[in-house]
């Protein structure tokens, strides 16, 4: 299994409750917003901590309430693309890249450089990113902090049409060319259709 | 304008209580600052309030509760002096100290606020990226809350260097020991046919914070990289 997930939790008077199981490829966590979506990838991430349950992610347990078991979120070794980009907007895109840079990154940096097309950008700051620039330049960090799998939220959610498509390609490269587990979170339909190998409806 | 042996020495004495009491004040304010920012607490209340007290009491009340605490006979004056040989009294160390008891509240304020703005989410960031909470905080959190550090160091040293009232009561006018500028100043305005001496020792303090905010803007300017800051 990728992705073996039991979590019950409440924000304020929201719960959220999954049980949801998912095997190899991109599995994509589909609902309408406000369904809690995000808070589950910040759980799978170990940002926040489930009030119950268990996360287990290609076949390592990242949090199990009953054994007490918490990893940190530093330790999980998760490729977290935040739907905001969340670069550091005091340094440039290079150091930005190079920020969680870890021996296990699955291509080098320049072959990760080469495959999102942001050779030219490495000088550049965040703030003079378009919204597809930065969140290719985010899918780098990712995937040169050494992830064990990947967590996407809503990548496509911020850009126009032609953008959407190059970071759709990107995606798709991702997951034919890395073989890595991938949660994805979206509420566009034709989206997950055309991405997902797995659905988990919300 | 050429300054007099003596004026240099004023100034020198300024500069030097002002630096000292900054300096130390710095690490303390950050603190306080982070702890006010990021903690809760039972007592924080009180914190806050005792943090902002040299704001709002008067000097000289200040002077006169840092007299009774630190003085020969304080129970803090002891202390310092039995653990440290550190003295206080009629001494420019007390001087420092009355100057840092002033700047404490306007470099928490500045400082809290900017580590309020610190976008929390930027060191989740950080975190998934692999970075421990020391990383996190010397890598993002410290970087980012590096325009209100350098505005807490200017106000705090702009306070210090125009600080008289705690000053005078705490450790009263001695030359060469606690005349700093302003104490200086009033010390001449006292005297008949000082005029030229009031008005060359009030310039050289304008000089001084002209000089202060200037290099402070510039700093700014340099830390935050291509971005445009502004310490005030």
């Amino acid at each position: 299994m990728s992705f073996d997930l039991e979590i019950d939790h409440r924000i304020g008077d929201r719960p959220i409750r999954l049980r949801a199981q998912a095997g190899a490829g991109l599995t994509a966590l589909f609902g309408p917003s406000g369904a809690g979506k995000t808070s589950i990838l910040n759980m799978v991430a170990g940002i926040v901590t489930p009030d119950w349950g268990r996360i287990t992610v290609a076949g390592e347990t990242l949090f199990d309430s009953s054994a007490a078991i918490n990893l940190p979120a530093a330790q999980r070794q998760a490729g977290y693309v935040f739907q905001d980009g969340r670069l550091f907007p005091h340094m440039r895109v290079r150091a930005n890249l190079l920020y969680g840079r870890h021996g296990d990154a699955p291509l080098s940096f320049d072959a990760i450089i080469d495959f999102l097309g942001i050779g030219h950008l490495l000088d550049r700051w965040p703030a003079t990113l378009s919204g597809g620039e930065a969140q290719r330049v985010a899918i780098g960090r990712a995937l040169l902090s050494g992830p064990r799998f990947l967590l996407l939220d809503e990548p496509l959610s911020s850009l126009d049409p032609a953008r959407r498509e190059e970071i759709s390609t990107v995606i798709e490269r991702m997951k034919r060319d890395l073989a890595m587990p991938i949660l994805y979170v979206s509420h566009d339909r034709a989206e997950v259709e055309r991405l997902a190998d797995h659905i988990i409806p919300l | 304008m050429i300054l007099s042996p003596e004026e240099w020495s004023i100034v020198a004495l300024s500069l030097q209580v002002s630096l000292v009491a900054v300096g130390l004040m710095l690490p303390v304010a950050f603190a306080l600052a982070w702890l006010l920012a990021r903690s809760r607490f039972p007592g924080k209340l009180l914190v806050d309030a005792l943090v902002h007290l040299p704001l709002v009491v008067p000097p000289v009340v200040t002077g006169w509760l840092l007299l009774l605490l630190f003085g020969a006979n304080g129970p803090l004056g002891r202390l310092f002096e039995q653990a440290l040989g550190v003295s206080f009294m009629f001494r420019w160390t007390g001087a420092a100290l009355a100057s840092a008891i002033m700047a404490m509240p306007l470099m928490v304020r500045a400082m809290r606020l900017s580590i309020e703005g610190i976008d929390r989410r930027l060191e989740q960031a950080a975190q998934t990226l692999g970075a421990k909470p020391r990383r996190v905080f010397l890598t993002i959190s410290l970087p980012l809350a590096l325009p209100g550090i350098l505005a807490g160091l200017v106000l705090g040293f702009a306070r210090s260097i125009g600080e008289f009232g705690a000053t005078i009561t705490f450790v009263s006018d001695v030359p060469g020991e606690t005349r700093t500028l302003p104490i200086a100043i009033y010390s001449a305005l006292q005297m008949p046919g000082a005029e030229t001496a009031v008005t060359r020792l009030a310039v050289i303090s304008i000089l001084l914070s002209l000089a202060a905010l200037v290099a402070s803007e510039a700093l700014a300017r340099r830390a935050g990289g291509g971005r445009t800051n502004h310490v005030l």
